[in-house]
């Protein structure tokens, strides 16, 4: 549904995104994750029309981000990082000037914004003033714009970031609910966000592309690979050198009360670390395999590229 | 045309909503009507003199002596107003980002200034029009000439059109509306002082600010001649304010 290739964005001398290329599937929800100023709203923006890109090409739904952008614009609904609204509306007028400026035919306004205001939960905010009500009820109506026109691509940019508790699972109850005919992309720095909502995500540090996979299929290769992090009762250094002997692990070493330990790509040294652990009544407390936020923290502390 | 009638009713919905077209309207009627009670008193005084000596008495015109001056005096309240008018057409867009919510909409760039000009226009147009409720008196009792009185109009309509470029064009280069607003007054200022410039200057010179003055170019229009050469001075000044306007919007974006 997006397809990125070899996209780059320069400002001045500063590069904010380099050769990104992935490709995100119809009907999912992806995340596109990564620390602050990774380059993640500089991507939507050149997705969205907002912002030319320096080099590279990026289609979405088919349609050529640069050669054809009206098309795109009215593929994708678009929630930009900074809730664009004008405080002296009310939300009921100001969904109204969106469904104009995004083209819903005049015959279909009142039920499109009837519709999003359901889908939204803005009933009893509608006749209010935007600058009057919450910061929660204004994001809502952030994600009601986007949905006006009902577009087959939706992007996000962070929907959740400042809200409370609260607000952050409703938001995301009311992204989940999008799913199925849309392709829905969000950015968030925060890992559980992608846990917890997306079906696939892309990862990417200081302008680059990290990983870009279905959730799925990145847990259990992460899990089936690398390694596994291990708690003993009687840990330390010296179980770690052990475990050095072991054939097959690259890497053993405490880290505070826990043992990293690291084996060679398509390996899995599970069974003879459990052997071992038993035979020499380290007693284990707890073991568990390298899990996506390992693996996240890995490639934004500048680890390998999966 | 759609978008750009779109782009301008949120324009104009946001003028009355705000205080702001409220008090420009109100103080630019209460200003005008100053004047032209002053203007009618002195004329008033002037005629009753004038009419004791037969040969004076055939140069009393209402035109020259109320309308004529009135039309100046409104020119420079309008300098005045107009940068408070434009300051947030696209400043404010760019500082609570909605900017990102135009550009990202399948909206050309040229619907959205032309549709923040339109309804800057039909601000301008709505304080224009309620001062003929002045003129009304005066055609209820007197007999001035409609010709130049509708030419003194459209020179102002023209000159205001021109002013409202320049400030849309100011707008769209900053986010800090007061900067908007005093770049505006600065330039209009600028093009109004030029015509001293030329009173100064010989030849070519002379003739090149006395052109470009914006004040020029009125003077004809308030005396009742209504030359293509004055017309295209303003329509062309609008239409390099909002090119260049385009420009602006166009090479941020690329930047």
């Amino acid at each position: 549904m997006i397809e990125v290739e070899n996209l780059t964005k320069k400002y001045g001398q500063l590069t904010a995104i380099k050769d990104l290329t992935f490709k995100v599937d119809k009907g999912l929800i992806w995340g596109l994750l990564g620390p602050n100023a990774a380059g993640k709203t500089t991507t939507m923006r050149i997705l969205t029309g907002y912002l030319p890109a320096t080099d590279g090409r990026a289609t979405v739904a088919g349609y050529d981000v640069f050669e054809q952008p009206n098309e795109v614009k009215r593929t994708i609904g678009y929630l930009p990082e900074v809730v664009p609204l004008y405080p002296e509306m009310t939300v009921g007028a100001f969904l109204g000037f969106v469904a104009e400026i995004k083209q819903v035919p005049k015959g279909k306004r009142a039920a499109a914004i009837d519709r999003v205001v359901t889908a939204a939960g803005l009933k009893s905010v509608r006749g209010r003033l935007i600058k009057n009500i919450s910061r929660g009820f204004k994001q809502r109506v952030g994600i009601a714009q986007a949905l006006l026109h009902d577009p087959q691509v939706l992007i996000l940019d962070e929907p959740t970031i400042g809200l409370d508790p609260a607000q952050i699972v409703e938001i995301r109850e009311l992204i989940k609910s999008l799913r199925g005919e849309r392709t829905i992309m969000l950015s968030t720095h925060i890992l559980p966000e992608v846990t917890q909502t997306c079906d696939g995500v892309v990862i990417i540090n200081e302008g680059k592309l990290m990983a870009s996979a279905l959730l799925a299929s990145l847990t259990t290769s992460v899990s089936q690979r690398d390694g596994v992090f291990l708690k003993l009762r009687r840990g330390g250094e010296e179980a770690a050198a052990l475990f050095r002997q072991i054939p097959g692990v690259e890497k053993a070493a405490a880290e505070g009360d826990t043992i990293r330990v690291d084996w060679a790509k398509g390996q899995d040294s599970r069974d003879t670390l459990t052997r071992l652990v038993v035979e020499k009544g380290l007693g284990l407390l707890e073991m568990r395999p390298f899990g996506i936020e390992d693996l996240y923290l890995k490639i934004v502390s500048g680890g390998t590229t999966q | 045309m759609n978008n750009i009638w779109s782009i301008a009713k949120r324009e104009l919905r946001a003028y009355f909503s705000s205080p702001i077209a409220y008090v420009a309207v109100a103080v630019f009627l209460l200003l005008v009507g100053f004047f032209f009670y002053s203007l009618v008193w002195w004329f008033n005084s002037q005629a009753m003199q004038m009419s004791q000596n037969p040969y004076y008495a055939q140069q009393i015109n209402i035109n020259q002596m109320v309308f004529s001056p009135l039309f100046h005096n409104m020119s420079i309240i309008l300098l005045l107003m107009i940068p408070l008018l434009t300051m947030r057409l696209f400043a404010e867009e760019k500082k609570i980002g909605t900017e990102e919510l135009l550009y990202t909409s399948p909206v050309s760039i040229v619907q959205i200034i032309l549709g923040k000009y339109l309804a800057s226009l039909l601000v301008l147009g709505l304080m224009l029009v309620l001062t003929w409720i002045l003129a009304a008196f005066v055609f209820a009792f007197g007999n001035p000439e409609v010709a130049p009185l509708l030419n003194g109009y459209l020179g102002l309509f023209l000159m205001g059109a021109g002013f409202i470029a320049v400030g849309i064009f100011f707008s769209s280069l900053t986010e800090n509306q007061i900067v908007a607003a005093v770049l505006t007054f600065g330039a209009l200022l600028l093009f109004w002082v030029l015509s001293w410039a030329a009173s100064s200057a010989s030849g070519l010179w002379k003739g090149t600010l006395e052109y470009l003055s914006f004040f020029q170019h009125f003077d004809d229009m308030t005396r009742g001649i209504l030359d293509t050469k004055d017309l295209v001075y303003y329509l062309s000044f609008t239409f390099f304010g909002l090119f260049l306007t385009h420009a602006v919007i166009q090479s941020r974006r690329w930047r």
